[in-house]
């Protein structure tokens, strides 16, 4: 009983104790949230400012750059800096995979939650982690050693091209779409489902005439996120699409996208020419457009029912 | 007579068993409904009103682990024999739930919805389905103007009269009704109170609720469950002055439950 020190000193002491713990714990939290705003921060201001570069320093025409088809950097003394056919093979394989990736993956979610919530699940869901566990080069290994010749053998054309760059694209944003809308279908209220089958309705018609609308800016959500994901993919895209420079008139050409481009092409450039700051520009226009899909996800987010 | 009350049963259930799993929620229940009257359920919490009134619609067969034994006959049809019509059956058996769930799309498709899955395509005669269901629960005047907005965008009680304008759209012969205002206020239940009154000259309807007054003020016969047994079935007049069994008597005295 001696040895304790009085009440209200024990009480001050641990309170001391205490606030030193809050204190703490708080600088840490405010600095990794410190830490990230102020890298976000910088990797945008050096962006912008390589990225714009080449139009304000080395005066290549920002009209021609968005819009010129003939891309040749090294072409002395007339370089050509058309960047539209990496712009359109950016944004063609991003549609195109989600264009297949977007009905499969919201099916599987509607497989998953409405039609074998038990069984459907068990199965799907270790085969989604997989599919998000392999490494984009070992897809992009795949794709070149299975899917390029199979295109060229059974489709036509060289093999390397915009066809094999969007299935490639389509099997890795797969798992996105299918986690985030079955996410959207399981956040339903149970409500909306007994409202329908009490009115008489089937099962296939309360799934497509009341849980997906219902569930709709979510399911949009993981489409859009899909995209952006495909959008910024490189690797596995660059060893099967055939980087060349020239604007693709079929999905059976070989294409390039910004993505691709710019990791080809960084190591022969060097750090200030204007070849190098053109893959800068290339690099501004991926965080320009990346920030335009979050805006997107931001506002179906806000549409959101449930 | 008695033929006179065969043909004004809607429902009869005979012999009414059910179980969720091992867990014997229904006992022997026999319970004929009449046509164009309205029945009260009551009982304390836990003695299978709710189970009971999702067998006559079979939304009990939405839960999975559930056995049934026993008739329902509706209209002189057992409902639990296999060449059921579930389509055909919820459509003349409408069920409004304790929370109104109308789905996140406008009013008028709220209302459409049943008479669009049951083969309504005529824009015209959708209209007047629409129309009419919204008179019959006395939302016509208050949401005329915004037929097109948001169902979600209404009161909850102008949603949970939504929800039976909804059931009414299919036409249905039966109102199945679970505690239709236990998340309203009195002015909410109050209406629709009023319209139970009116729907019961085209309807017959079964109504759970735990507000002895509102039983009293709506039905006609009231039935008292406790345990998953049907204690007493008799018309509301008499199972609230003298009821036959004191179990009853208890409970509506306040007594237990
Ligand atoms: N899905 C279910 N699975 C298992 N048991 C259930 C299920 N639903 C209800 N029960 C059980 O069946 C019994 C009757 O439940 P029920 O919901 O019909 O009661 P209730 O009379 O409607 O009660 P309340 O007044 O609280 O709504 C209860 O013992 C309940 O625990
Ligand atoms: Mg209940």
């Amino acid at each position: 009983m001696e040895r304790l020190a009085p009440a209200k000193d024990r009480l001050l002491k641990s309170e001391k104790n205490w606030m030193n713990g809050e204190v703490r714990g708080k600088i840490i939290v405010f600095l990794c949230a410190f830490i990230m705003i102020a890298a976000t921060i910088s990797i945008t201001i050096f962006l912008g400012q390589k990225g714009l570069q080449a139009f304000i320093k080395n005066g290549v025409s920002l009209i021609e750059f968005l819009t010129s088809k003939a891309w040749n950097p090294s072409n002395q003394p007339n370089p050509l800096f058309g960047a539209l056919p990496f712009i359109f093979g950016s944004f063609a394989v991003t549609f195109l995979s989600a264009i297949i990736a977007a009905p499969l993956g919201i099916g599987a979610a509607i497989f998953m939650t409405e039609i074998a919530p038990s069984w459907g699940r068990k199965i799907l869901q270790p085969v989604i982690e997989l599919l998000v566990g392999i490494p984009s080069v070992v897809y992009g290994f795949i794709g070149l050693t299975v899917l390029v010749p199979f295109v060229r053998n059974h489709i036509g054309g060289l093999g390397f091209s915009l066809l094999s760059g969007m299935i490639v694209l389509s099997i890795m944003i797969l798992p996105t779409i299918t986690t985030i809308a079955t996410d959207a279908m399981s956040s339903l209220p149970n409500s909306l489902r007994e409202g329908s089958y009490a009115l008489g309705a089937t099962r296939w018609q309360t799934i497509r005439k009341v849980l997906v609308p219902a569930a709709m800016p979510t399911l949009l959500t993981a489409i859009v996120l899909g995209m952006a994901r495909a959008f910024g993919e490189a690797l596995a895209v660059q060893m099967v699409i055939g980087n060349v420079s020239k604007f693709p008139h079929s999905i059976l050409d070989p294409s390039a996208t910004l993505t691709t481009i710019i990791t080809l092409n960084m190591g022969n450039t060097t750090f200030g020419s204007i070849e190098n700051n053109v893959l800068w520009s290339m690099g501004f226009i991926l965080l320009v457009i990346s920030f335009a899909f979050i805006l997107i996800i931001r506002y179906l987010s806000s549409r959101r029912k449930f | 007579m008695s033929t006179l009350t065969v043909t004004n049963q809607v429902f009869d259930v005979m012999d009414l068993n059910l179980w969720y799993g091992d867990h014997h929620a229904l006992k022997n229940i026999n319970f004929p409904i009449n046509k164009k009257e309205v029945t009260a359920m009551i009982g304390p919490s836990g003695c299978g009103k709710s189970t009971f009134i999702k067998t006559l619609n079979l939304m009990i067969k939405t839960i999975p682990n559930v056995k049934l034994a026993g008739e329902i006959n509706f209209n002189e049809k057992n409902i639990l024999s296999d060449k059921i019509d579930l389509v055909e059956l919820r459509k003349n058996v409408g069920m409004v739930f304790q929370r109104g769930n109308p789905f996140p799309q406008s009013i008028f498709d709220n209302i459409a919805y049943g008479p669009r899955i049951h083969g309504t395509r005529n824009k015209k005669e959708l209209e007047g389905i629409v129309v009419k269901a919204l008179m019959d629960v006395g939302l016509w005047d208050e949401v005329k103007d915004r037929l097109h907005g948001p169902a979600l965008g209404l009161s909850g009680g102008q949603q949970q009269r939504l929800c039976i304008a909804r059931a009414l759209a299919t036409k249905p012969d039966v109102l199945l009704m679970d505690e239709p205002t236990s998340a309203l206020d009195p002015i909410s239940t109050l209406k629709i109170e009023e319209m139970i009154l009116q729907l019961k000259e085209k309807y017959t309807i079964v109504i759970v609720t735990h507000n002895m007054q509102q039983a009293a003020r709506v039905s006609d016969k009231t039935a008292f469950f406790l345990m998953g047994e049907l204690v007493e079935l008799d018309s509301t007049a008499t199972i609230f002055s003298h009821p036959a069994d004191e179990r009853t008597e208890g409970y509506i005295t306040g007594r237990f439950g």
